[in-house]
């Protein structure tokens, strides 16, 4: 009887040190879902949300700070991916798919200011100072931070249309009656 | 030859007697003819010309470029009256860059290259370069450029070259024509092509429904002799989509491809009756690639034909020569019933991959509205590639693509087994097209982001280095004047 309660208490303390040290000594010093969420965004740091960056908007959504519906670039997806990995419920009815747009230059309008070459993000606009810019659209994700910038209202967002490569066929319309039909409004 | 069994397939009705009885006959010349670009898998061609330009049959009017991509050449001389977006020949109805030469009515070639004397002495290489410049793509279809298929000799060690002619599709007989007017040609394509590819064998497969071909193309595989790849001709069952490329290796050797990959890697390449009769005409001649044979076809079609059209041509000019619909068709398709494509407008021009064009009646198409699915399973059966449709559809329905991807939806071929056998009309393989078209999307956004993302540290990155060089110097100035 004392030998069973004596091991027992023998493991009992040895066990606990082990604990109680893995947890002095292997302690995590950030919040481990912070790096996990600046994976999840899209990460061009386009400010979008408000946040200076992708790593402050990571941050604060790891506070529960900000909204899982904050990422414009992100849509549907990625507001969904947060949700689900920061275990809140928001409604993302509201949250819309960006659309998919390039920035265009109006060369008449043009200065060669070069101020939407710094704003870029991606450095997608070329040009030099007096020079007229242009965009590289292959390359612009779409942020319009350039707009903002631009002092003679020289740029504009122009939609991607599909091409023949890019185009595929439509979902097609639900069958009337269809098994599971019924069940799809949320 | 012993055959190996192919999972699933259908057994619609055939109706290839409206047109397979029809000796092949040529378009007189039209007035104008629409080349694109593109044609084929891959990049779209450079044009080399400029309106107003005259250009002679068979000349090179836009190069290929990149490694997959195809040469377009001049169908007849003529005129180039306009290099603009016209409408595709594809389902979207979208323009593509199209190179147009109004005919001069003379018809008068170009200079050609040389023929290739001996090609059996040739270097694959040679062979390669030829069927490169000639602008050849696989004709069954899929317009995949031909040259680089037979550049699979240099990479994967292959002992067969399976020429198919099964021509699974219902209605369609331009193979079927093909190999019984031209077999001589169809062969000695075929094993120019198998000494590209360094195979030893050609094995032509046909389905056992076109007997006539199937005598002709072994009356002419008997006599050949002499140095170069051997020949045999066989049949095999009637069964859709036996036409695969997969399953027709399957069928044929027994060796099941792996999902992602290609027959080479079982040591099969797999070329068309068609294309192996314009690398014939490529190699012996100097000809380009600007015409093929084009089945019409349909009920509503008045006189079903198997025609010779220079590459180009509207599809209007075709449909007249045909004397027009017999009745108001309720479908009009380019390519075969099974897995054709909508055509939208009778100006677009045929291409190197049309097979044929149909017009179908009413009774033909028997469109039927869809309704729920009684989940029967026949779509599983049927199944070639041993998906599980039904499942795959509902997931779609409910935008699950992630899980419809890991069911395999890929791996779907569109062969449209599963709609065809549905009883309750789902549109089976009208999801799949969606959901490989959202999938190809989303990839191509998730590359686009990744993109952007390093593209942005490396702004970020410079950023903060121009700071840091900038406040070192601040820093060593400030030094200086102490």
């Amino acid at each position: 009887m004392m030998m069973d309660v004596g091991s027992l208490t023998a493991m009992g303390v040895v066990l606990g040190g082990v604990l109680g040290a893995a947890a002095h000594f292997l302690k995590v010093e950030e919040n481990p879902i912070e790096a996990e969420i600046k994976e999840m965004l899209p990460g061009s740091q386009c400010g979008q949300c408000g946040f200076v960056g992708c790593a402050q908007a990571a941050a604060a959504l790891a506070k529960g700070e900000a909204p899982v519906t904050l990422c414009p670039p992100g849509g549907r997806a990625v507001a969904e991916a947060l949700a689900k990995k920061l275990g809140v419920t928001a409604d993302l009815s509201a949250v819309e798919d960006p659309r998919d747009e390039y920035a265009e230059i109006a060369e008449s309008a043009c200065i060669g200011c070069t101020k939407c070459l710094q704003a870029c993000s991606v450095d997608a606009i070329v040009g030099a100072a007096k020079q007229m810019h242009g965009v590289i659209p292959e390359l612009c994700h779409g942020c319009r931070k350039c707009i903002e910038t631009c002092p003679t209202n020289a740029i504009h967002m122009v939609e991607v249309e599909p091409t023949i490569a890019t185009w595929h066929w439509p979902k097609p319309d639900g069958e009337a009656g269809a098994a599971d039909s019924t069940h799809t409004h949320h | 030859m012993k055959l190996f069994p192919i999972p699933g397939g259908i057994h619609p009705e055939y109706r290839k007697t409206l047109a397979s009885e029809v000796a092949i006959s040529t378009l007189p010349l039209p007035e104008r003819l629409h080349v694109p670009l593109q044609q084929h898998i891959g990049a779209a061609a450079d044009p080399l010309v400029g309106v107003g330009e005259r250009v002679r049959k068979g000349q090179l009017i836009a190069r290929g470029r990149g490694v997959v991509s195809a040469s377009q050449h001049a169908p007849t001389s003529g005129i180039v009256v306009e290099i603009g977006e016209l409408t595709a020949p594809h389902p979207s109805g979208l323009a593509q860059p199209t190179i147009v030469i109004e005919a001069d009515g003379q018809d008068e070639w170009a200079e050609l290259p040389p023929p290739i004397e001996d090609p059996f002495a040739a270097s694959p290489r040679a062979i390669q370069e030829r069927v490169d410049a000639s602008g050849i793509v696989g004709m069954g279809g899929a317009a995949f450029p031909s040259a680089v298929k037979l550049e699979l000799g240099n990479r994967h060690a292959l002992d067969i070259l399976l020429i198919n002619g099964a021509e699974c599709e219902p209605y369609l007989t331009c193979d079927d024509r093909v190999m019984r007017e031209h077999a001589t040609e169809v062969i000695d394509g075929a094993r120019i092509m198998a000494h590209a590819l360094r195979a030893e064998r050609v094995i032509v497969a046909i389905e056992d429904n076109k007997p006539q071909a199937l005598a002709a193309m072994q009356a002419v595989a008997a006599k050949v002799v002499g140095d170069g790849p051997s020949v045999e001709v066989i049949g095999v069952p009637v069964q859709y989509p036996m036409g695969s490329e997969r399953h027709l290796v399957l069928a044929v050797t027994g060796r099941e491809t792996p999902a992602k990959k290609l027959t080479a890697d079982v040591g099969v390449v797999v070329h068309n009756v068609g294309t192996a009769r314009a690398v014939h005409h490529a190699v012996r001649f100097g000809r380009p690639l600007i015409a093929r044979v084009v089945t019409v076809s349909g009920a509503a079609i008045r006189q079903p034909k198997n025609v010779e059209v220079p590459i180009g041509t509207p599809v209007s000019a075709l449909l007249d020569f045909c004397s027009g619909f017999a009745s108001e068709p309720a479908s009009l398709v380019l390519g075969g019933p099974m897995m054709g494509q909508p055509l939208l407008s009778l100006d677009v021009p045929l291409v190197k991959g049309s097979s044929g064009v149909l017009a179908l009646t009413r009774e033909e198409v028997n469109e039927q509205p869809a309704s729920t699915c009684i989940r029967c399973g026949s779509c599983v059966e049927v199944c070639p590639c041993g998906l599980v449709p039904l499942e795959m559809a509902a997931y779609i329905r409910k935008d699950k693509l992630k899980e419809v991807a890991a069911l395999g939806v890929t791996d779907c071929m569109s062969c449209g087994s599963c709609s065809w056998v549905c009883p309750s009309h789902i549109p089976l393989v009208h999801y799949f097209n969606y959901a490989k078209g959202a999938l190809a999307a989303e990839a191509r956004e998730q590359r686009k982001s990744e993109l952007v993302r390093v593209r942005s540290e490396a702004h970020q990155a410079r950023l903060e280095k121009i700071a840091a060089e900038r406040a070192a110097k601040r820093g060593g100035a400030g030094g200086n004047a102490a």
